[in-house]
């Protein structure tokens, strides 16, 4: 029975941490003692626990390196702002809008994720990361050539500017290029976060530990060795990767209500950001589903803990990442850690009494 | 005549392109890492260098070494304090310190020289070359930096081919185990490596800033990520194969401008990219490694 | 299972650090940590009641008011931010010199958003935290149109020096100083139009930034009504500007007599100087993003010989007001201003005139200044650098006219 239950109850951790975390920001919002911004921070650390998330499920359990995270990100974030923005009067219960917006994105992201993986998943290695990220910019680039209107007609498309949409007096011009869409309704709240987290926690997990996981894995640790035993390569890959694509469009939705504007800048969707979320990964522990949610929030609260610094705020920012890495991943660090860590000490002081 | 000029502003580009991913091909090739700091790297040089021309009036051959002196300091610097204590880490861990790297070098660049646009004036002091009544224009930076991009090149392939040490970095991205078996020391030829790129960068940026000549803290970020794509084109690890890629993404991005369209040159870019790695999945010139079981 | 706990520890640490910590005001000269912690216990409360333990600890009986401000410090926008942030601390430090406004001494505090919508909320949100109670931001426009939702929900009175976007002030408790983006375009338009200066437009401009398309959009709709013929429009992006020789090869090849430019300097300057090297002699025409030119660090100003920009500020003007400021500017930082500056030196002293003229005191609440100020916006009319009679409507768009400025010998003539 113990034996057995040793994943479960790793997973149960996992989602106790979550479910704790809810429970003190509730507290201390409801007591009054949160500040304002972490008030405003909470629903983009859900985005990035997600993101993160989800993109170990490329990098960590299926093993490929991807640099385009964000463009999947990007592509449910305008296909859910588009929909809400379309139905803001139509359907007037927020949550339900949010839900069909969610599932929408979902899709969407999920349908690129797969459209893309077809071809990317045949390369390797550093060719795999580099098409990824062409991927992710090529979706960026589009983004920012769109221009869709909606008036009584129906829809208009256009790739060269907002005259050329040719519509009515009456219509509303949805994305407007570079300037994409405003005054999407701020429908997406902490609750709903939290609730997008534990359910993405739940595919994630639920996904690793069944038979399709463990293909994946194999997979992942030899790719020669699992072809040889009839693994279907090609399918659990590119399962793998859309599954991620579609959970990274969820944080596209929750991304894209959280702010009344959704601009595809470099910041938000470029390559910056896939790497962003890249280090949020590799900092938590590849593999490592926890990892990447403490990392993803630690690292996402920590420029904003560093504000008093003012300038130096990025500088330092760098440092720590690469400190951290250097003593989270050093080998020698890592022997020195296992020799002066404070629980050996501790154990030895015990043997020492006895 | 125009396709003319678009081809010959394309190769301009493109070689700018080319020698900055020879520094990036040269430490993937033997390093096995990718070092995303290397495109700040340049910015640094191209700082470095601005400083000794306008600042302290120093003449442009020497502003140029000062330059690549500073920037091989700074390369040989980063590969010391960030990338060599997780030389047997995981790749992704090294990717990451490199990305930290990057940011660390923007901000103090931010830092030091401020936000503010400084103009950089062009070391090359070349006429441009005329053609049918002027319709035609060659530029001295044109001129220049393809030259040394060829020049480079051959320099790297001989060095390669002929030099102890050249031989040596073979062996070390042959097999790195093996190599140390072999006597030879491993951490001084990675060294070396990062010297050579990173000097290869001040050129780099000297010549970049001279032919574009904006030059801000952000500067090096993009060309380098442009360099990075097109060193995998050519096939990552191979020297020739950084400069047709270079060279190829150049052309395509401005061609694609022209013919195609502005707006979407990037997405034209990046699709040729992937079209060429889905039919060649280690691009142009890269090698096909064989697996064995 | 040690571990795991010690996992755990840590998140609920990092909320709770998050939480708290991040209260102490960031620029405090000398808080140690006893009084940091009175400080954070009062503004747990509420950001009102801080607002009364700070003002009656640090400041004489008139009270402070607290101005935020927001911008990009650091990242690919920094230039700009960082020209608001000097002139605002300028603009504050000469106004508590002269004895405040209403009596009461200005404390402001500036913010990084590295050009993020997401990032500038957080901002603002720690703003609030330090007892913000009049926001003077964000310099970009993006980010502008977030935090504007989020002012607008605490009614805070918001004044942007520099987000140009029609949507950056869609609520009724912003207020703007520069121009919008579809105002330049058409003003452009017009003037190029009405005094005959060109038929044949070519137009370079951004398409992945809201600044640019907002500006050629409109343009272009109203060149339409001014008989301009737009013979080529060619764009870049944010990742493809290193290089402009095919943009102006096709301007050359479409024979415009005029090179339309609405985007920022820093571009522009690569553009003529590309220009100059094919042998491309236009008039380069442009909008305020390219005021600065001049002023970019060993640039030579013989390529913008002729080069007309509208810009409501021309450093080198020679009115008293202009000239003490670029003086004192630079005696600060070592820098000549730009537009930004000036905005931003502008909407200090336009928030001192609307305090004055609504009689804002320091123990009146967020939501109450930012009526009474609302209401003082419409009518008040500021003299700044930026523009003379200055007055505002009440959805928060300045009226002011642009100047047009033809670069010559190296600095602005007025045309």
């Amino acid at each position: 029975m113990k034996k057995l239950s040793k994943n479960t109850k790793s997973n149960l951790i996992t989602y106790g941490i979550v479910i704790l975390a809810y429970i003190f920001c509730e507290i201390f919002m409801r007591t009054g003692h949160m500040s304002s911004l972490m008030k405003g921070i909470l629903v983009p650390l859900c985005v990035y626990v997600i993101l993160a998330v989800s993109l170990n499920l490329t990098v960590g359990i299926l093993g490929e390196l991807s640099l385009g995270h964000a463009g999947f990100m990007c592509v449910g974030a305008f296909a859910g702002a588009v929909f809400s923005k379309c139905t803001a009067e139509i359907i007037s219960v927020p949550t339900v809008r949010f839900i069909i917006a969610l599932l929408i994105g979902v899709a969407c992201a999920g349908i690129c994720g797969v459209l893309i993986g077809i071809p990317v998943l045949r390369l390797r290695g550093d060719y795999l990361a580099i098409v990824t990220l062409a991927f992710g910019e090529i979706i960026k680039n589009l983004v920012n050539v769109v221009y869709l209107g909606l008036d009584s007609n129906g829809f208009h498309f256009s790739m060269k500017d907002a005259m050329s949409l040719g519509m009515e007096p009456d219509g509303v011009v949805i994305i407007k290029g570079a300037q994409g869409i405003t005054g999407t309704p701020t429908d997406s709240n902490f609750t709903i976060g939290i609730i997008l987290v534990l359910l993405t926690l739940f595919i994630v997990i639920n996904l690793v530990h069944s038979r399709t996981g463990r293909a994946i894995m194999a997979i992942r640790d030899n790719r020669i060795a699992a072809e040889s035993i009839g693994i279907n390569i090609t399918k659990y890959k590119i399962l793998a990767f859309s599954v991620s694509a579609a959970l990274s469009g969820a944080a596209g939705v929750l991304y894209a209500h959280n702010l009344s504007t959704l601009t595809a800048l470099p910041k938000n969707f470029g390559y910056n950001m896939s790497i962003m979320i890249l280090v949020f990964v590799v900092l938590g522990g590849i593999g490592s589903i926890r990892g990447s949610m403490i990392a993803a929030v630690v690292l996402t609260l920590l420029p904003e803990l560093l504000r008093s610094l003012n300038e130096y705020r990025m500088l330092i920012y760098a440092v720590v990442l690469i400190a951290t890495m250097i003593f989270t991943w050093s080998p020698k660090a890592i022997s020195l850690r296992e020799r002066y860590s404070p629980a050996k000490l501790f154990h030895k002081e015990e043997k020492e009494v006895q | 005549m125009s396709f003319v000029s678009y081809l010959l502003n394309g190769i301009s580009l493109g070689s700018v392109y080319a020698i900055i991913a020879l520094g990036y091909t040269m430490v993937y090739g033997i390093a096995k890492m990718l070092n995303f700091a290397h495109g700040d790297v340049i910015m640094i040089g191209s700082y470095v260098a601005f400083v000794a021309i306008n600042s302290m009036g120093l003449p442009i051959p020497v502003s140029v070494l000062i330059s690549v002196a500073a920037c091989t300091l700074l390369g040989m610097a980063i590969e010391r304090i960030a990338y060599k204590p997780l030389r047997h880490a995981s790749k992704l861990a090294v990717l990451i310190t490199a990305i930290g790297a990057s940011y660390f070098l923007q901000n103090i660049a931010l830092l030091i020289f401020g936000a503010n646009t400084k103009s950089f004036s062009s070391v090359v002091k070349m006429k441009p070359l005329q053609f049918a009544d002027g319709q035609l224009n060659i530029s001295g930076e044109t001129i220049i930096t393809v030259a040394a991009c060829v020049a480079i090149m051959i320099c790297l392939m001989a060095f390669m081919k002929y030099s102890k040490a050249g031989h040596a970095m073979l062996a070390v991205s042959e097999d790195d185990g093996a190599a140390q078996l072999m006597g030879i020391n491993v951490n001084g030829t990675i060294a070396l490596t990062f010297a050579i790129g990173s000097a290869l960068a001040a050129v780099a940026g000297v010549l970049l800033c001279s032919a574009y000549p904006s030059l801000t803290p952000y500067t090096g970020a993009m060309p380098g990520i442009k360099a990075f794509v097109a060193a995998v084109f050519g096939g990552i690890g191979s020297i020739p194969g950084a400069f047709i890629g270079g060279v190829l993404l150049g052309i395509i991005e401005i061609l694609g401008k022209a013919y195609i369209s502005s707006q979407l040159a990037d997405a034209i870019v990046f699709a040729v990219l992937i079209v060429v790695l889905v039919v060649k999945p280690t691009g142009i010139l890269g090698k096909q490694i064989q697996e064995k079981v | 299972m040690k571990k795991l706990l010690s996992l755990a520890m840590a998140t609920i640490l990092a909320f709770s650090v998050a939480a708290c910590g991040s209260k102490a005001p960031a620029d405090t000269e000398e808080t140690t940590t006893g009084e940091a912690a009175e400080t954070t216990e009062g503004a747990e409360t509420d950001s009102e009641g801080a607002e009364d333990t700070e003002g009656t600890g640090t400041a004489a009986e008139g009270g402070v008011l607290k101005i935020g401000g927001i911008g990009p410090i650091t990242g690919g926008a920094a230039v700009y931010g960082m020209a608001v942030m000097n002139a605002a601390n300028l603009a504050v430090d000469e106004i508590n010199a002269a004895g405040g406004i209403n009596g009461m001494q200005v404390e402001f505090q500036f913010e990084d958003d590295e050009h993020d919508a997401e990032k500038s909320v957080n901002a603002y949100n720690t703003l609030k935290d330090w007892g913000m109670q009049v926001l003077m931001g964000t310099v970009t426009s993006t980010p502008c149109t977030a935090v504007v939702a989020k002012s607008a929900e605490d009614n805070m009175f918001h004044l942007t020096p520099s987000g140009s976007a029609v949507e950056s002030i869609a609520q009724p408790n912003a207020f703007r100083v520069c121009f919008s983006d579809p105002n330049q375009g058409a003003a452009s338009a017009q003037y190029i139009g009405e005094n005959g200066i060109a038929t044949k437009v070519a137009v370079i401009y951004d398409s992945s930034d809201v600044y640019s398309t907002g500006i050629y959009e409109k343009f272009s709709a109203e060149a339409a009504n001014q008989g301009i013929e737009i013979v080529a429009a060619e764009a870049f992006t944010a990742d493809s500007k290193t290089d402009f020789s095919v943009q102006l090869q096709k301007a050359k090849e479409a024979a415009a007599e005029l090179v339309f430019l609405p985007i920022y300097y820093t571009e522009a300057s690569i553009i003529l100087t590309q220009a100059n090297g094919m042998g491309f002699e236009p008039i380069f025409f442009g909008c305020d993003g390219l005021d600065g030119i001049l002023a970019v660090d060993n640039f030579d100003t013989a390529l913008a010989e002729g080069v007309m920009l509208l810009t409501p500020f021309a450093a080198d003007a020679d009115d008293e007001a202009t000239k003490s400021f670029v003086t004192a500017y630079q005696e600060a930082y070592g820098e000549i201003p730009n537009q930004f500056a000036a905005d931003a030196y502008d909407a200090i002293y336009i928030i001192k005139a609307a305090a004055e003229q609504a009689g804002v005191t320091a123990d009146m609440s967020v939501s109450d200044m930012c009526e009474a100020m609302k209401v003082a916006m419409t009518q008040i009319t500021v003299d700044g650098l930026t523009g003379t009679g200055i007055t505002w409507s009440e959805d928060g768009e300045p009226s002011k006219s642009p100047k047009a400025v033809v670069i010559t010998d190296g600095a602005y003539a007025a045309q």
